[in-house]
């Protein structure tokens, strides 16, 4: 399991070396490996469908419970299956789509490794493993929506999903944090099998907020869902890959993984339920609104994941059902309907859907696959969509309390638009008058067919044998639900009221499509002013605030005056120190000079002498030579109180700091009276409050010790099993040999920029 | 308790007369306030650890542990790669302000408060 | 840069070798007594910078040989190769591991991973020194 992950970021990182050996057939030759692991996962589906789950764990960071520990149930596997399964698709039908592009090796790169964190994110069993998957696909899907990085639509739409997709990361981390510590683990098979109920917890509330921002940002859910039909600004394949089957999914996944825990609370209910179903309302009114075809098909996605949301929360048999339905027949029309829309683009340079008509005699292919994909879009018999859309509205008929009624008039409503949703990108580009395109109308080459065929014959195959998808299925929703929903999938549930609302809502769909042109107008005059205060205008705003609010932190705190920066950092340790002071209830110092012999007294004022005489002399010279006295004095103190080493060393230092001085500092001008009086004055009471309260510091910490000093085990152990009789130095070279490793590298860092800005000023100057 | 307090009072004072200087618009007197500073830091961390007379962390010839208490030798430690480290550091920090002064052509660090010059 | 006095510069050449076996030897007895990697590279480098004061910076050069960046890169190297022994062993990184070799006339000799890792420390400090001092020196001419 580790292995088939990590071989996907091995082959990522390979994927341009294979592109450029293989040339114009790379997508397949490197769809070979998505299809390598759909077989590998399909090997586990008779284990799963007998109801039992595989775990699988390797240690990775044991003293932190982070492990690499993978679960698979019906959950994880339907991902895992549809995502390679759509991969090899995608894969393929991207090496035509983009071929001869010059950046089709990263491109390669990019999807390969977003599809192994995908796969990573729903097979994790730790959830920190997952969470860092889960920002993996943040991070990539960033780099492939922004993949035509030349337009600033696509940067701007890639940046946008990032920041709403990461910043509810965030809230997640916190949630998953909050998660494993009120569940006492770290791997969801144990939270999930766990005999305590979290709902009882004080942490509950707080951790299913946060896991739900992380997760309704990253599903586009409203209010978040604007960034995804921007982010249709990614080629086609990424389209059709990220933002219908895999990375928006993700926030789904995560919710039905958590149900059977978190789930069954009015809390949850209402919150899934409601913010579903306005979602799923939402997607399909803007969907009707929207002319350019991709735009059509985000927005029925958004449509689709309220619609899953929605089902989670009402949490029923029926629900998990539909849900675990609804997941599959979705990802295989809408993968299928995105690689056609890029279809039509490729094959006549055409986006906008009121400019297509007529392609059915160019196109027969593309025209026959994208009716049999937009009729299950529409949950029309005898396909798998019409099998989801009837166990939808049973479940929407059956919610709790008011969602009863609320649910099922939105889903039908949604129904009624989703009609003509693929009414429109079903039907009106290939029948009808042919217009005028801009390139001659051609077939696509068959990589780009052999995928949607697939898809949407599968979606047929499904509809009309349900009893093949019917072992996964179960599992599945046994995995949402938490209990095993014991249903069996039907084509046909005989004449009832979820069948009445289908023929309405098919009725009322196509009327809107008849009259679609006159609708979106009409919707358009109507719905402008409601588009002034739209979330995406509301993220606008906070975007526009956080560059004005670090345009001005940065004027007030990073103004370019070093003696500011100084100023507030002393003041700010002050501040703390005296903080803590308070906090543990004032200072105790006891202090007696009693113990103190003449010639450290001496040694002392001299030193303290020398650093007031260098603070206030002008002469540069007597500055130099009092810092010797400071430096030598310094040394005499660690020689006098048993630190030998450090004497040498300071001596050594100290000349060496002279050679320095003597070296560059002299070549500086003279100094110069900057300041006014006033300014002294300040700077001094500034001074005296930070040399007070240093040592004040050091008196407080004199009576303490919290814990036994690690220093003893030094002492014992130095000769014993260090060989070494100088305790400084075996600590130096063995007990903390990393310490000083690492202090060697500073030391080389500092060399080395002290060479490099000589060298290159002496180059400067030559040229 | 022997010459903490008196190491205290020292402290305290190299710290005061080193935030002084740094607080200058003068240059070199920041390079000298950073010398400064690291001596007063080091003997802070030395000073904290309790301070012994005439007992090195030092192993005599044939014995497997120091007769008697010994200084703690991890304090000296640290410092020792202290002195080595901060003296990197002011090279460093010197060369960076010469050039620095090339550039500007003043020894004002007021002159120096613009990324563009 | 100022020429070096006679005196200086005939003191130096009796120094440099003096001070140079100085510094080994506070390099190999570090690990019993006072010294160490660091006070030895220390006084090394000392003892080169006082040439290049007494000399000039060509000729420094030229008695060291070896260009103290190189030195800074072989100390370095030293330094994080010792612990790769007790990596292989199967032992945390920089554990120190002890091998006692017989040497034919000269007795028994105590070979050590902290021993590398100390003469690590000292090319270091005199790598970290002299490319400074001498990079400065040169700049001044």
């Amino acid at each position: 399991m580790l292995f088939a992950i990590l071989s996907i970021f091995v082959v990522a990182a390979l994927a341009p070396v294979v592109h450029r050996a293989t040339g114009r057939h790379s997508g397949w030759v490197l769809a070979l490996l998505p299809a390598a692991l759909f077989v590998y996962f399909a090997s586990f589906v008779p284990t799963v469908a007998a109801g039992e789950t595989v775990r699988l764990a390797w240690q990775w960071m044991p003293g932190l419970d982070v492990q690499f520990s993978f679960l698979i149930d019906g959950l994880s596997l339907m991902f895992a299956l549809l995502i390679a399964g759509i991969g090899v698709f995608v894969v393929s039908y991207a090496g035509r789509y983009l071929e001869g592009h010059r950046d089709l090796g990263r491109f390669y790169v990019l999807i390969l490794s977003f599809m192994g964190s995908m796969l990573g994110l729903v097979l994790a069993d730790n959830i920190i493993l997952m969470f860092i998957f889960w920002e993996l696909t943040s991070i990539t899907s960033y780099l492939l929506i922004g993949f035509n990085h030349e337009q600033l639509k696509a940067r701007k739409a890639a940046l946008q999903g990032l920041i709403v997709t990461v910043g509810g990361g965030l809230a997640l981390l916190a949630g998953l944090v909050l998660l494993g510590v009120a569940s006492g683990s770290w791997e969801l098979s144990e939270i999930l099998a766990g005999e305590d109920s979290l709902h009882e917890h004080a942490l509950y509330l707080p951790l299913v907020i946060l896991i739900l921002l992380g997760t309704f940002t990253k599903s586009a859910q409203f209010p978040f869902h604007f960034w995804l039909p921007n982010a249709m600004a990614a080629p086609t394949p990424v389209s059709a890959y990220l933002h219908s089957a895999t990375m928006v999914k993700a926030g789904v996944y995560l919710m039905a993984r958590l149900n059977p825990e978190l789930g069954g609370t009015e809390l949850w209910t209402w919150t899934l339920g409601l913010f579903g179903a306005v979602t799923m309302f939402t997607g399909a009114w803007m969907a009707i609104q929207s002319t350019e075809i991709k735009k059509l098909l985000a927005y029925s996605t958004v449509m689709a994941l309220g619609t899953l949301t929605m089902l989670i929360g009402i949490d029923s048999p029926y629900a998990a059902m539909a849900g675990a339905t609804f997941l599959l027949a979705h990802s295989l029309y809408k993968g299928a309907l995105f690689m056609l829309a890029g279809s039509i683009d490729h094959g006549t340079g055409e986006k906008e859907v009121p400019n297509m008509g007529g392609l059915r005699r160019a196109m027969p292919l593309t025209a026959a696959f994208s009716v049999i994909a937009a009729l299950s879009l529409a949950g029309l018999p005898p396909l798998f969509g019409f099998v989801g859309k009837e166990l939808m509205l049973e479940a929407a008929l059956g919610a709790p309390d008011a969602l009863g009624v609320v649910l099922p008039l939105l889903a039908v409503a949604s129904a009624i638009l989703v009609v003509a949703v693929a009414a429109i990108v079903g039907l009106r580009p290939f029948f009808g008058a042919r217009p005028e395109y801009a390139r001659t109308p051609h077939e696509s080459p068959g990589a780009m067919l052999a995928g949607p065929a697939v898809l949407a014959t599968l979606g047929l195959i499904f509809g009309i044998f349900p009893a093949l998808a019917q072992p996964l299925v179960v599992a599945t929703a046994t995995s949402i639900h938490g209990a095993d929903p014991e249903m069996q999938l039907k084509l046909w549930h005989g004449i009832n009221l979820p069948l009445g609302l289908s023929l309405l809502s098919l009725a009322a769909g196509l009327v809107i499509y008849r009259f679609w042109d006159s609708v979106r107008a009409g919707i358009g005059r109507v719905m402008a002013p409601a588009f002034r205060v739209a979330p995406e205008r509301g993220y606008d705003r906070f975007m526009d605030g956080l560059v004005w609010f670090s345009a001005f932190q940065t004027r007030v705190l990073q103004n370019g005056y070093l003696r500011t920066y100084v100023m507030v950092t002393m003041l700010t340790t002050v501040a703390l120190v005296l903080a803590t002071f308070a906090t543990l209830g004032g200072l105790e110092i006891t202090v007696s000079f009693a113990d103190i012999l003449v010639h450290e007294w001496v040694i002392a004022a001299l030193v303290a002498l020398a650093a007031l005489f260098v603070a206030t002399t002008n002469s540069r010279l007597a500055a130099v030579a009092s810092l010797g006295i400071i430096g030598f004095g310094v040394s005499l103190i660690y020689v006098f109180f048993s630190a030998p080493d450090l004497g040498i060393t300071q001596v050594l230092v100290e000349t060496l700091t002279v050679i320095l001085l003597v070296l560059v500092l002299f070549r500086l001008p003279g100094f110069l009276k900057f300041s006014n009086p006033l300014t002294r004055v300040r700077d001094v009471i500034a001074s005296l409050v930070v040399g007070v309260t240093m040592t004040a510091v050091l008196m407080a910490t004199l009576g303490v010790q919290y814990f036994p000093a690690i220093s003893e085990y030094h002492i014992a152990e130095s000769e014993p099993s260090a060989y070494g009789r100088n305790i400084v130095n075996v600590i130096l070279v063995d007990f903390r040999a990393l310490d000083t490793l690492g202090e060697l590298f500073v030391l080389a860092l500092a060399a080395v920029g002290v060479y490099a800005m000589i060298k290159f000023r002496a180059e400067d100057r030559k040229s | 308790m022997t010459a903490e307090p008196l190491l205290a009072i020292l402290v305290g004072v190299l710290f005061a007369t080193a935030t002084y200087l740094m607080l200058r618009r003068s240059l070199v007197k920041l390079v000298i306030g950073l010398i400064l500073l690291s001596n007063a830091a080091n003997l802070l961390i030395f000073a904290t650890s309790g301070l012994t007379r005439g007992a090195p962390p030092l192993i005599p010839e044939g014995m497997l542990t120091p007769e008697g208490p010994v200084a703690d030798p991890l304090p000296q430690a640290l410092i020792l790669t202290a002195i080595v480290i901060s003296f990197g550091v002011l090279a460093f920090a010197v060369v960076l302000i010469h050039r620095a002064y090339e550039v500007v052509g003043a020894d004002d660090l007021d002159e120096m408060k613009d990324t563009d010059t | 840069m100022m020429a070096g006095s006679l005196i200086l510069q005939t003191g130096t050449r009796l120094l440099l070798p003096l001070l140079l076996l100085f510094s080994v030897f506070l390099l190999l007895r570090g690990h019993d007594e006072p010294g160490g990697g660091f006070i030895a590279g220390l006084v090394a480098a000392m003892a080169f910078a006082l040439y290049m004061f007494a000399f000039d910076v060509y000729k420094a050069r030229a008695i060291l040989r070896i260009d103290p960046r190189n030195m800074l890169g072989i100390g370095l190297l030293l330094a994080t190769v010792s612990g790769v022994p007790a990596l292989l062993q199967g032992r945390a990184y920089l554990t120190s591991l002890w091998w006692d070799v017989e040497v034919p006339l000269f007795g028994e000799l105590k070979l050590s991973t902290p021993l590398v890792f100390d003469i690590g420390v000292y090319l270091v400090v005199i790598g970290t020194v002299l490319t400074i001092v001498l990079a400065l020196a040169e700049a001044e001419e």
